[in-house]
């Protein structure tokens, strides 16, 4: 006669192995069978195509840097994707008020003396925030404007085609898609 | 719409929905645990496995039966994540080492998900998927299975028995987990959170060079990860990865499932002890803790908008200060530890918030089943102190707490402050463990004692600026979640053995009803006033320096 716990364990493998069939196989395979069965776009990260060619996904920001497009918000890993997370930086650190003085300097210089919103000079948590808020993208449209040889006005039309509001009226904040707004202005710009 | 009738929209509605909810689902696993008939595949599986299921444990052969459960899947875990780049599906990851391979196997087995790995390389999705996935739902299963062999003991008049563990594993994963994780993935895949196996592709990005776009089985392990509290993030960045939670929708149902559970036990416990009006009592306790949370971490991230930077440091446009305040006070009140902005960045205030709420002993409401034992015990405590104040034996629904009883309730209290402090102190006087520490001064005490305080609570979220991948750090940390998680719930079930014995006395003119609003309120001091005594110091030299300062 073994040991109850001998017994237990014996118990304790073969549940595991059966949640593991059930868990770990069944249940994920369910789901992304579900994935294919028309949400395909959504399960394979909604990726964005330019000339047939995937150039990104709706959901991932991206570094952009051509004083021709509009800019996402700083991010601790650069957009890369294969990474992702915030600087951790707090306010009260001297790292942290360095980085924000220099980056609203930069904001300032480059939209003629503009004060940066909020999200403008602070890293997002995932590092791959897709949005800016409509007031940061408010603000950049005369420098792109001018940068494309654009009247400004049509720039700023395209920031609010482009600007989502709360969701269902009242959830989350207002916010612009950095990669659409980009494209869409790429096109009109007849790139 | 300003931010703020946004975000008192938000939180009214969540409520809305939980209160719509707390009825049908605390009912229904009363249902599930009370069911003398099986379902078909539960007897296949009981079959496979070789347990009576028609059998009651004792305490102690439920206790061992958890324990043998936990410690053939911190097994199984580890020796999975340290083979994982020899099995197929590797996709570019590249593993990681015997301590973080420990460090993982025990936070995941133990529901607590720290993370001293990035999702994005140290776990390839094999066993992201047959490892972690599996983990999710059984952490919180054994959990649900604690809090209702307690339960039980409660209700039940001169037994022994208190349930028999692997009918409630089973019926908690298959009864109650899977369908709503199910119904809950579903649902976030429709709002945009990936679900595939496809390889990490790298694309010429629109905006010139090249980004990796990564995917994986996501939406599956998300869910089950909120559902159950649990919190371990499929990518680094966790539920602030657009990939998870994509859109300020999926971030509410995330919240929503994050609490659904651990609430709606109350109802499922007032059912199971023939009283409602008990679980409406321990309801209004963490229903008003959880409140309190909220608005106090709202209340100091808010008031930190305007300075410069905007407290939006660390946080997603998309969500902004209010949805994520809300997100950060949930987690680390259930014991989940998803983030879906960077604690380590919030207002020396709010990141005390959330600290606090952690070092509370996560009864606001607590994780799945381990949040209404926590309640539990402070209930019986409360209880005791009142029982001593008019000179009575005290009782609790009708049973004695006695000399035993209460001793493994002040036990139970015990075990994580001592996790918390030793660790931390001993951390601080260490120079190595001291380096890698990215803040200094008070925030540095904060950041330390944070990763301890969220191991020991089995909650897993972080001042994620600590280099935490470190021996020292993932085996302590290790420890602080093993003992953190096991030594409590073996007392619970300690507990439950003493308890399930007693027949109980009927009331009387001198019981203390634990029904009214004046025992909430007894209730609501006893577990406030322990964490103060326990940790004001601590806290006093932290986060309260660093706002001071």
């Amino acid at each position: 006669m073994s040991s109850p716990l001998t017994r237990q364990v014996g118990a304790a493998a073969r549940m595991l192995l059966a949640l593991t069939l059930l868990l770990g196989v069944l249940y994920p395979a369910a789901i992304w069978g579900i994935g294919r069965l028309g949400l395909s776009s959504q399960a394979d990260g909604s990726r964005v195509q330019r000339a047939g060619v995937v150039v990104g996904s709706s959901l991932l920001g991206q570094n952009f840097t051509d004083e021709r497009h509009f800019q996402s918000r700083p991010s601790a890993s650069s957009y890369a994707g294969d990474v992702s997370g915030g600087t951790n930086l707090y306010a009260s650190s001297d790292e942290q008020r360095k980085a924000l003085a220099e980056r609203s300097r930069g904001y300032a210089n480059a939209h003629g003396g503009v004060q940066g919103p909020a999200d403008a000079l602070t890293a997002s948590a995932s590092g791959l925030d897709p949005h800016i808020s409509p007031s940061n993208a408010l603000a950049q449209a005369p420098r792109v404007a001018a940068a494309n040889g654009l009247d400004e006005g049509i720039v700023v039309e395209l920031v609010h085609q482009h600007t989502q509001g709360r969701t269902l009226g009242f959830l989350g904040e207002p916010r612009v898609n950095v990669l659409e707004l980009n494209l869409a202005l790429d096109r009109r710009a007849g790139r | 719409m300003s931010a703020t009738v946004s975000g008192l929209l938000t939180i009214g509605v969540l409520i809305v929905a939980l209160a719509v909810c707390y009825h049908p689902m605390g009912a229904w696993m009363a249902r599930v645990f009370t069911d003398r008939g099986h379902w078909r595949i539960e007897r296949v599986v009981y079959r496979a496995v070789g347990v009576d299921p028609d059998s009651e444990q004792g305490w102690r052969a439920y206790a061992t039966s958890v324990v043998a459960f936990s410690l053939v899947s911190i097994a199984a875990l580890f020796v999975l994540i340290v083979v994982q780049l020899r099995l197929p599906l590797t996709q570019g990851s590249t593993g990681m080492g015997v301590s973080t391979a420990l460090n993982t196997a025990v936070s995941f087995v133990t529901n607590t998900n720290w993370q001293s790995y990035a999702g994005e390389v140290g776990v390839t999705p094999l066993v992201q998927t047959v490892g972690l996935t599996v983990q999710n739902f059984a952490s919180a299963a054994v959990g649900l299975a604690v809090a209702v062999a307690i339960t039980r003991a409660v209700a039940r008049r001169s037994s022994r028995g208190i349930g028999n563990f692997w009918v409630d594993l089973v019926r908690g994963t298959l009864r109650v987990l899977l369908p709503l994780a199910a119904v809950a993935a579903v649902v976030l895949l429709i709002g945009g959170v990936v679900q595939n196996l496809s390889a990490p592709e790298t694309v010429r990005a629109a905006a010139g060079g090249e980004q990796i776009i990564r995917g994986g089985l996501v939406a599956s392990q998300e869910a089950i990860k909120e559902l159950g509290t649990n919190g371990g993030g499929y990518f680094n960045a966790n539920s602030a990865h657009p990939f998870e939670n994509p859109n300020p929708f999926t971030n509410l149902l995330e919240v929503f499932l994050l609490l659904l559970i651990p609430f709606a036990l109350t109802r499922t416990y007032g059912i199971m002890v023939g009283d409602r009006r008990q679980g409406w009592a321990l309801l209004g306790f963490a229903g008003f803790l959880w409140a309190a949370g909220v608005a106090a971490t709202t209340a100091s991230e808010v008031a930190a908008s305007g300075a410069v930077g905007d407290a939006m440091e660390g946080k997603e446009q998309r969500f902004g200060v209010w949805s994520s305040a809300l997100f950060a006070a949930s987690t680390t009140g259930t014991s989940t530890g998803a983030v879906n902005s960077m604690h380590e960045s919030y207002s020396p205030l709010g990141g005390g918030a959330v600290l606090a709420n952690m070092l509370l002993g996560e009864i606001s409401p607590g994780g799945v089943g381990s949040g209404l034992y926590g309640i539990l015990i402070v209930a019986i405590i409360a209880v005791f102190i009142a029982g001593l104040m008019v000179g009575r034996t005290p009782e609790f629904l009708g049973k004695t707490v006695g000399r035993r009883e209460i001793t493994c309730a002040a036990l139970y209290i015990l075990v994580m402050p001592l996790l918390v402090l030793a660790f931390t102190g001993l951390s601080l006087v260490m120079d190595g463990p001291r380096s890698a520490m990215l803040a200094s001064g008070p925030h540095g005490l904060s950041e330390v004692m944070y990763a301890f305080g969220s191991a020991a609570n089995n909650n897993g979220s972080a001042f994620a600026g600590l280099t935490a991948d470190t021996p020292w750090f993932n085996l302590t940390l290790a420890a602080s979640m093993f003992l953190g998680r096991f030594v409590p719930m073996l007392l619970v079930l300690r507990l439950a053995g003493l308890l399930v014995e007693q027949q109980p006395r009927p009331a009387s003119a001198g019981t203390m009803p634990t029904h009214t609003p004046l025992f909430v309120g007894l209730l609501t001091g006893v577990a406030v006033i322990v964490a103060l005594l326990t940790f004001f110091p601590a806290l006093a030299l932290g986060p309260i320096a660093e706002a001071l300062s």
